[in-house]
């Protein structure tokens, strides 16, 4: 018999199967591309601190090396008379530093608090060469707002989408694994649980606590972790009856060996198709509720916030349609991304334009094996 | 008796029920009473060292549930399994189990559902190596899987590959050699050959016969055909509705059966060689196991039947002579016919 064909990815050999999700998933240009495009956001966003910063990135004053960015310096470093931190857009410290050396400041010399104070018209102003997009209502630039609001809610999102898949999942499996009465018992809990509204109790943890970013993290965690439940459940149900899960268990394999190791690969598909809605729908989430304000601290950047300011200024459209566009698009990748995952998961299109892969010499057989094992598999 | 005598494996007594009452809700509003399956009820036997005992019946006779307890995939209701003079029973914990689990393995029927799809071959045999931890590091366990891939005769090199890439011949050969990778002594074989083609089956049985006479095993074979259990076996039990209703020798069993249903089953094998002997199909239907007839389960289809204390009590177990043990009044009794002028009978 001759050697099977070997598929790697990102260096690491991957089945025949996984292969073809990925060449599946490339071959949906529209997600592809998607995909890359929001991970280039991402990157920069993630890079804010240098891209948008009123500090600047490094100043070479009197012969040192001064890094802003990462370390606060007095004024009288520069030469100033005050021992706070620098404000490095004040013309007597820029005349200093330009006698004395030179800075590089960031693309965009605002981070998303600062304050301009040298705007000749009342805040909000409208986009400008020094404002690409404006300056919202208390004269800070709506770019920079931008850019740090779009990476707190990715990061938000991610964390979001980590947290309830890694509890929904193992919740899921638990139940579905044991089955009967921790099943039953569990399902009864959720249902309970799943009846709470999940606004009211922000809105009455709003009122004695200040909720921060892992307040909310928490509070939506805790009410958004039953989402891959059902799913995994109902796979391991099935698995759980598999003759290779019996034949694991009459091994002497540990149950969380073999729901981990044996079931939880063959569960995931459901889960992972869902992944990327999952990850659009924490952002809307935690844009609604800034929006309404019951969300992220006042004065964090954050898109809702901005959505809102927008409604409470419809004589500068700038704020709201900056809003709506960044969301809209960053939605829209999100989901270009899940249909391009969905479809490369999805049995009927998995093999659709080719013969299952058969290994030659084997014979017809292998053809029926290969589409039981699809059929196991997703 | 010495430990050469002892038996390797011995089954005494056993029983399972499995509750299959409708939930409590239905119970209590609607007055629906608990309902129970006597999978098995008061199975016993023993298999000594090196030989293969067969377990025959219909589909729902409790067969396959008597190789999940005696695995433990099932922890029996009543009854003993005892493996090397061990109690099973008197285990308790994993760890305990461990040492024992290692000296017995089980091949499944379906040898397209008893691999893991996702995983190649290599590390499935791999899988009770590592877990009985018998070989260190990646290279011995290699080394240990081309072994055993060669042993079932397929080549080192299928290891890189996936189960669908084999035919139901290859996997099951994949599944012996999983079976034997943790250098059992003792295999139960839940139909193994019953999803595959005649020839492949064939070459099947001639493997696991090999392997039998190289490496000392005991089978504890489950079929439902009894051309298979003839090739491979040493002693035939004959299940019925969760009871052992005979075992004897097979050679015995084949040439003079006892029990009623014995002979019904081997009228029903076809005849290759064209006699003209008039099969007789098995009649009837098996009754329902929630609701089994009293006294002796086979009464309503057995043609030896009294109507009187076949419908009332229980047989108990006679042993037969030249080995074995039958259940049946009608064989107490002296009713029945001669065997042999029954089955060559027509």
């Amino acid at each position: 018999m001759t050697a099977a064909p070997r598929y790697t990815f990102l260096g690491r050999d991957v089945s025949p199967i996984t292969a073809r999700r990925l060449a599946n998933f490339r071959a949906n240009k529209r997600g592809f591309w998607s995909l890359w495009i929001f991970l280039a956001m991402f990157l920069v966003s993630l890079f804010a601190e240098v891209v948008a910063n009123d500090d600047p990135i490094m100043v070479w004053y009197q012969g040192d090396l001064y890094t802003p960015i990462f370390h606060d310096y007095p004024e009288t470093a520069f030469g100033g008379f005050f021992p706070t931190k620098t404000d490095y857009s004040d013309p007597f410290v820029e005349r200093r530093i330009a006698q004395n050396g030179f800075m590089i400041r960031a693309l965009i010399p605002y981070d998303h608090r600062t304050v301009d104070w040298q705007l000749t018209d009342p805040a909000p102003t409208p986009p400008s060469a020094e404002h690409w997009l404006g300056t919202d209502d208390q004269a800070r630039d709506v770019v920079a707002r931008v850019i740090y609001g779009f990476r707190i809610s990715v990061l938000f999102g991610l964390a979001m989408t980590a947290l309830t898949t890694i509890i929904g999942v193992s919740a899921g499996a638990v139940q579905g694994y044991f089955g009967g009465w921790t099943d039953l018992i569990f399902q009864r809990v959720m249902e309970v649980f799943g009846t709470l509204p999940m606004l009211m109790v922000l809105i009455i943890l709003a009122s004695v606590v200040e909720p921060n970013f892992w307040w909310l993290l928490g509070v939506m965690v805790l009410f958004g972790w039953p989402w891959p439940v059902g799913y995994v459940r109902a796979e391991f149900l099935r698995a759980r009856n598999f003759d290779f899960v019996k034949a694991a268990k009459a091994l002497g394999v540990s149950d969380s060996m073999v729901m981990f190791r044996h079931i939880l690969p063959n569960a995931m598909v459901a889960t992972l198709t869902f992944l990327p809605f999952t990850l659009a729908g924490s952002i809307t989430t935690l844009t609604a509720l800034d929006f309404i304000g019951f969300g992220l601290p006042p004065g964090s950047a954050s898109l809702g916030d901005l959505l809102a300011q927008g409604k409470a200024n419809l004589q500068a459209p700038w704020l709201g349609l900056t809003g709506f566009f960044v969301l809209a698009v960053m939605l829209s990748l999100l989901f270009f991304i899940g249909e391009a995952v969905r479809d490369a998961f999805d049995p009927r299109k998995l093999f659709q334009n080719e013969p299952t892969p058969a290994e030659p010499g084997v014979g017809p057989a292998s053809s029926v094996a290969a589409s039981r094992a699809q059929g196991g598999g997703a | 008796m010495s430990v050469a005598e002892r038996p390797l494996l011995q089954v005494r007594d056993l029983a399972k029920t499995f509750d299959v009452s409708p939930p409590l809700l239905n119970r209590v509003l609607q007055g629906q009473p608990q309902a129970f399956v006597q999978a098995i009820d008061n199975v016993g036997f023993d298999i000594p060292r090196g030989t293969t005992f067969s377990l025959v019946g219909e589909s729902g006779s409790g067969k396959s549930t008597v190789a999940r307890v005696v695995v433990g995939l099932y922890r029996p209701t009543r009854g003993s399994v005892t493996f090397d003079g061990t109690d099973l029973a008197s285990i308790r914990g994993r760890r305990q189990m461990a040492p024992l689990r290692r000296r017995w393995a089980m091949i499944f029927q379906d040898p397209y559902a008893s691999l893991n799809p996702r995983w190649r071959v290599r590390t499935i045999i791999a899988e009770p190596i590592r877990v009985h931890g018998l070989a260190a590091g990646a290279a011995a366990i290699r080394r240990r899987v081309g072994e055993l891939l060669e042993l079932v005769g397929l080549s080192a090199a299928d290891g890189e590959k996936f189960p669908h890439e084999f035919s139901g011949g290859q996997r099951q050969r994949i599944s012996i050699a999983r079976a034997l990778a943790s250098e059992p002594e003792f295999l139960v074989c839940d139909e193994p050959t019953s999803a595959l083609d005649v020839s492949v089956q064939a070459q099947i049985l001639n493997l696991m016969k090999r392997l039998q006479r190289e490496l000392g095993l005991t089978y504890l074979f489950i079929s439902h055909d009894l051309a298979v259990v003839y090739h491979i076996s040493d002693y035939v039990g004959v299940m019925y509705l969760g009871r052992l209703v005979e075992w004897a020798p097979a050679h015995a069993l084949f040439t003079r059966p006892q029990h009623p249903y014995t002979r019904m089953l081997l009228e029903a094998i076809p005849d290759l060689e064209m006699s003209g002997r008039a099969r007789t199909p098995v009649g009837g239907e098996v009754p329902s196991p929630i609701q089994p007839p009293d006294g002796c389960h086979f009464h309503p289809r057995c043609p030896f039947a009294d109507g009187d204390r076949c419908q009332r009590e229980v047989p108990a177990t006679l042993d037969i002579a030249g080995g074995g043990q039958v259940r049946c009044h009608a064989v107490a009794e002296r009713r029945m016919p001669p065997a042999d002028t029954h089955t060559r009978g027509g």
